[in-house]
Parts: structure tokens; C-alpha cells; sequence
């Protein structure tokens, strides 16, 4: 009985969430904190990471922009596999929000691709010389920025939304089973063809204080993505349905 | 509900097609010696450095002649209206898929694959490395076909697509380079290639049981 | 009562919105249904969702018949004869008359050997109406048919209409402007107007 209403009120809440004035609400609500979480996680974060942990016995202070570079790599696989999951459901069962969710996640997506690509370039530069080398990661994040450009050009090719991002979803799927064959392949191209170098991920032990600003940033990432993902699939509802009834209702509420 | 009929049927109309305009079938053909003149060009003659590239720029080649007969493998049917007679009356449109990739295959990639011994020949691939790039050839540009399909399918009604085709397809396909070129290379240096040419068949038979399903679905959904 | 296709509660979407309110239609055999209604009302998108190209949003269809569609495109590739184009229909198949016979009644007679590229826009037409001579397709589906026909052509359409009725297949089609002529008591019409349907079809008797 009591997984009975447990299950029902799942349900109804599900499809409450679904309708777009409730989620307009919902993210109204809730992504402001998810901000604040961010901001704060952030700077806790960078705090120890810059003052608390000390230089790394190798590359010195360099080092330190690992905290932004790895969390950042792991969030843009992760918001993948948001995406991909979203996409499925949203070809599967065809509900509008989880389109717009999808979307939405593309660019976040890339937007944190980029910033591990060019810390991880910034990173590189006192231990290489080079702005730019072919290692595993980095040329990994190369590919995946490539796809996520790709899913949000060809949403925005497309007129029709729900059907631009229905075809996005399938394109979002082709890369979801590539991108682990994608990683395994740029591995084994990399250790085929260059001598071990001083690997971007440093040394496999990490040293315990390094654990900390880590695991802060890791959960700043994870904040900003939420936020983020709320106020862009907000903002693109509010977008298709600017000729709606409730929309009118929203903004004049807004304004009163 | 007709059979492997309406598929052969397509795969005749295709080739009839194909040999009307041979000179634009025959495009990426001219567009593969191309790239093999224009590179020594660029880099300078010396054989070691081409045969070290040999196997990537073979390759390279390859995938610039599939991708060039790519804008033409869905679009002009969309364009007169035989695109959408596939799907009347049908559940699936799986089989006339296979026939229209295969087509494909034999335009783009089997006079690449006849013309490979001369290319290499060109760029200096040492001769016991040629076996293994044909074979590697064999089995990877099938895979190219099938993916360059699943791009071509999928900005098949956008506009500005070859630019977005070539963004779409260059992910999918890295992996094909990788391992391909890498079971080259192994056999020009004298190594065992079977570890990348098993990984590259993998990756081909990966192609071939899920890119038609999604080409299917962007097809239809392209129609609307 | 043979029913050649049915559709329960169909439904589709364009831009989010609804291009009409779910449909319930039943075609049977020697029957004719007419979707008319103003430009861009929704009639193509009807009979391309009852061809099975475009899938819909909610409902169901059946075919219990083949289908062959004739739509806005001729559907022929131009550098092909008119000749290789319907071989290639009539490979699909199922078989229906042969091909010298096909061009004879759309009258294109002789000009088997024309790449298709060189018609008018009245012969393409004709020659899109050739392909359902040329296959053995109970269901018809056909829009606009009498679209860059003259006089003469239009009523051909309504022979070869006539003819297929009697010989126990269904029509749909779409017409904006000319009606066609057949037996009233073949017909049934369905009115699409800016979104609402007027008229469904049930089945009679």
C-alpha cells in the first residue's frame, strides 16, 4: 500500500515536473541556490587548492591548475551521460522537457570541455614548452569538444525545435557509444606512438591533502552544472513558448 | 511486407545511375591521387618521411573521397521525392539502407581500395606493409560508408550541411583511423598488425549493426 | 467489407502544435475518400502520415494492403528514361501492367526512351501517375492528382480513379481545387479547416 502511493505520487510529481509552467517555477526556485552552493564550493575550493595544499614536488605551483582541469574533464564526461540519457528517454517517450534538457546540456557541456582543454594547455606550457601536445586526455576532450559542437549545431540547423533536437538525440546516442571507443582508441594510439612522458594525471598515489580542494571543486562542478542546466532549459522553455498563454501570465507576474 | 525486391531494385537503379554520370562518381577517385601528389608536394620527396606517412595519408585520402559523394547519397532523393517512397507502405527501410551504403562502398571505396597498390607505391610504404593495408582498407571503408551514411542522414535537410557533415563524421570516425592506420604501420615496421585489423573489424561490425538503425530514424524524421 | 487501411486516433505535430485533432479513418475497397480544404490546411501531411512516411505522434495505422503514393515530387530520377524509371517501380513490385502498357494509358506513349529529366511538368505528372499502373497496389494515395494536368489529363485521372475503384482498390486523395468524378456513392469527403476536421470516416453498412 504504502509503495503503492509512494509510486503514485512519483508519478505525479514526474508529470507535474513535465509541464512547463512547473518547471518554469521549479527553476525559478531552485537554481539561484544552486549558484550560491556554487560560488561558495568554488571558493572554498580554489582557497585550498592555492593556500592550504602544498607545491607538488615535481612541477611546483604549476600544478595546482589540476583542480580546476580534472574536475572539469570529469564533469564534461559526466554531463554527457546526462545528455544521453535525456536523449534516450526523449526519443523513447517523447516528452518535451527532457528535449530541452538535452539541449541545454550540450553547451555547458562544451563550455567546460573548453576550459579543461585550455587549462590543461596552460598546464602543459612550463613542463612541455608547447601550448599544445598530443596527449591521451587532451586529444580526447579535442574529440569530445567536437561532438558537442556538433550536437548543438545540428540542433540549431533546424526551425522546428522539437524536431531539431529529436534528430540531435539520435546524433547524441552515435556519440554515446563512440566516445568509450573513442577514449580506448586515442590511449592505445598514444602509448603506441610516444615514449612515456610525464602524464598530465601526474602520479597515480595521490598525496592525501591533495583529496580535499578536489573534492570541493568536483562538487562546485557538479553545482554549476545543475544551475547552469536549469537556467538555460528555463530560458529555452520560455523561448518556445513565448506565444503561450502562460508565459503572459509568468512575465506579468514578474512585472507586478 | 516486399522483400528483398524493392532493395535490389534500388541497388540496380543506383549503380545505373552511378555509371550515367560516371565522371562525377568518379570524382573522389581523382580526388584520392590529389592527395597523394599534393602531399610529397607539400613535404618534400624524401621516402623515409613519406613512408613513414604513407599509412595516415592513404587513409586520409580515403576518407576525403568517401566524404565528397556523401552530399549526394541522400540529398538528391530527398530533392525529387523517391526518398520518401521508401518508407510508403513500409516498416523498415533497413535493407534499401544496406543498398544505398553499399552502392556507396563500391563508388567511393573499392577503387580506392584497386587503386591502393599504386598509391603506396608513391608514398615509398615499404612492399610487405601493402598486404596489410589493403586489408585494412577492406575492412575500414565499409565502416566509412556507414558512418559518412549516418552523418549524411542526419543533416540531410539543414542548411550549410557539408559543414556540419564533416563536424559530425570526424568523432565517429577516429577511432577507424586509429586503428587502421595503426595495423599499417605495425606491418611496415615489421610487427604483428592482428591486434589493430581485430579491433578495426570490431569497430566495422559495430557499424553495421547500429549506424542503419539510426540512419532509418534520421531519415524519417528528416522527412517531416 | 474489405478494409484496406485503417487509422485510429491520429495524431501529429508541426512546431509543437497540433496540425489537427486525432482522426479515426477507414478505407475500404472501392471506395474513394476526399480530403479537401485551403493550401497548407494539413491535407498533405494526412496523406503522407496514412503512407507511412511521416510517423505519428499518437494513434495507429494499418496497411492491410500495399500503398503506393503519388505526391507533390514526381518521384523519378531525371537521368533515367521514363522506361527504366517504371522498371524500377515495377521491381518494387507487386507486379502490375507492363510498361509500354503503363505509359499508354497516362498517355506518354513513345516516349519510353525520353530521360525523364526532359518532360514537361504535365508529363512528369503523368509519369507519377504511371508508377501506380506499373505496380499492383491496392491503396492509392494521391495528392493533389490533377496538379499541371490539362483538360484531357485531368480526366484520365478520373478514368484510371474509376478503374481502380471497379476493380476493388481504395483511393484517398487531395484535392483543393478540382472534385473528381466518381459515383457519389463511392465518396466520402473529409473537410479540413484551419486545424479542425470536419467529418470522419466510419464505416458504412
Amino acid at each position: 500500500m504504502i509503495v503503492e502511493n509512494i509510486w503514485k505520487t512519483l508519478k505525479l510529481w514526474f508529470h507535474k515536473l513535465g509541464s512547463a509552467p512547473s518547471f518554469y517555477n521549479f527553476s525559478k526556485a531552485v537554481a539561484p541556490w544552486l549558484w550560491v552552493g556554487f560560488a561558495v564550493t568554488t571558493a572554498y575550493g580554489i582557497y585550498l587548492a592555492l593556500y592550504v595544499v602544498p607545491p607538488d614536488y615535481q612541477q611546483g605551483d604549476s600544478a595546482r591548475i589540476l583542480y580546476i582541469h580534472v574536475p572539469a574533464a570529469w564533469q564534461a564526461m559526466f554531463i554527457y551521460g546526462v545528455m544521453a540519457i535525456l536523449a534516450a528517454i526523449a526519443l523513447i517517450w517523447r516528452i518535451r522537457l527532457t528535449e530541452i534538457l538535452a539541449m541545454s546540456c550540450a553547451p555547458i557541456g562544451a563550455a567546460l570541455t573548453l576550459v579543461c582543454l585550455a587549462t590543461g594547455s596552460l598546464w602543459g606550457k612550463p613542463m612541455w614548452g608547447t601550448w599544445w601536445e598530443w596527449d591521451a586526455r587532451l586529444t580526447s576532450m579535442l574529440v569530445l569538444l567536437f561532438i558537442y559542437i556538433g550536437i548543438m549545431g545540428l540542433y540549431a540547423a533546424f526551425d522546428d525545435r522539437r524536431k531539431g533536437a529529436r534528430i540531435a538525440s539520435v546524433l547524441i546516442l552515435a556519440g554515446a557509444v563512440n566516445i568509450p571507443i573513442i577514449h580506448f582508441s586515442v590511449e592505445w594510439w598514444n602509448t603506441l606512438h610516444q615514449p612515456a612522458t610525464i602524464k598530465l594525471t601526474g602520479e597515480s598515489s595521490m598525496d592525501p591533502s591533495m583529496l580535499p580542494p578536489l573534492i570541493w571543486m568536483v562538487i562546485s562542478t557538479k553545482l554549476f552544472f545543475g544551475a547552469a542546466l536549469l537556467d538555460r532549459a528555463r530560458n529555452e522553455l520560455l523561448d518556445q513558448d513565448r506565444s503561450k498563454r502562460w508565459v503572459a501570465r509568468q512575465v506579468l507576474q514578474a512585472e507586478r | 511486407m516486399i522483400g528483398t525486391g524493392s532493395a535490389s531494385a534500388l541497388f540496380r537503379r543506383d549503380m545505373k545511375l552511378a555509371f550515367r554520370r560516371l565522371g562525377e562518381s568518379l570524382l573522389p577517385l581523382f580526388f584520392l591521387f590529389t592527395v597523394i601528389v599534393l602531399i610529397p608536394l607539400g613535404v618534400g620527396p624524401g621516402p623515409n618521411l613519406l613512408a613513414r606517412m604513407a599509412p595516415g595519408m592513404v587513409w586520409v585520402a580515403a576518407l576525403l573521397a568517401s566524404l565528397l559523394a556523401l552530399e549526394h547519397l541522400f540529398r538528391p532523393d530527398l530533392e525529387d521525392g523517391t526518398l520518401e517512397q521508401w518508407f510508403v507502405g513500409e516498416r523498415s527501410v533497413y535493407r534499401r539502407v544496406l543498398a544505398r551504403l553499399f552502392s556507396h562502398w563500391l563508388i567511393t571505396g573499392l577503387p580506392v581500395i584497386l587503386f591502393s597498390p599504386l598509391a603506396a607505391e608513391m608514398l615509398h610504404l615499404p612492399r610487405h606493409a601493402l598486404g596489410t593495408l589493403i586489408i585494412s582498407l577492406l575492412i575500414g571503408t565499409p565502416a566509412l560508408s556507414l558512418l559518412g551514411g549516418l552523418a549524411a542522414s542526419l543533416t540531410l535537410s539543414t542548411r550549410g550541411a557539408s559543414v556540419l557533415l564533416s563536424i559530425l563524421i570526424f568523432p565517429l570516425i577516429v577511432p577507424l583511423v586509429i586503428f587502421a592506420t595503426g595495423a599499417v604501420s605495425m606491418a611496415a615496421d615489421s610487427l604483428d598488425p592482428s591486434a589493430h585489423l581485430g579491433l578495426l573489424a570490431a569497430f566495422t561490425i559495430l557499424s553495421l549493426t547500429l549506424a542503419p538503425i539510426g540512419i532509418a530514424a534520421a531519415l524519417r524524421m528528416n522527412l517531416e | 467489407m474489405n478494409r484496406l487501411l485503417e487509422a485510429h486516433q491520429l495524431e501529429f505535430h508541426r512546431y509543437g502544435n497540433p496540425v489537427f485533432q486525432p482522426l479515426d479513418i477507414a478505407l475500404q475497397a472501392g471506395r474513394a475518400i476526399v480530403l479537401t480544404g485551403p493550401n497548407g490546411v494539413g491535407k498533405t501531411t494526412l496523406l503522407r502520415l496514412l503512407a507511412g512516411i511521416l510517423a505519428p505522434v499518437n494513434g495507429t495505422l494499418h496497411h492491410h494492403a500495399p500503398a503506393s503514393f503519388v505526391g507533390h515530387l514526381p518521384a523519378v530520377k531525371g537521368d533515367l528514361t521514363c522506361r527504366e524509371n517504371l522498371d524500377y517501380e515495377r521491381r518494387v513490385g507487386p507486379p502490375g501492367l507492363d510498361l509500354a502498357e503503363a505509359l499508354a494509358q497516362v498517355g506518354l506513349a513513345g516516349l519510353g526512351s525520353r530521360p525523364s529529366r526532359a518532360l514537361s511538368a504535365g508529363q512528369k505528372r503523368r509519369l507519377g501517375l504511371a508508377r501506380l499502373l506499373v505496380r499492383k497496389t491496392p491503396v492509392w494515395l494521391l495528392d493533389e492528382p490533377y496538379a499541371s494536368l490539362d483538360d484531357a489529363g485531368c480526366a484520365g485521372v478520373d478514368a484510371l480513379i474509376n478503374q481502380h475503384l471497379s476493380d476493388g482498390g481504395g483511393v484517398v486523395l487531395a484535392t483543393h481545387q478540382r472534385h473528381p468524378r466518381v459515383a457519389p456513392e463511392l465518396l466520402d469527403n473529409i473537410v479540413l479547416e484551419a486545424g479542425i476536421v470536419d467529418g470522419g470516416v466510419e464505416e458504412t453498412q
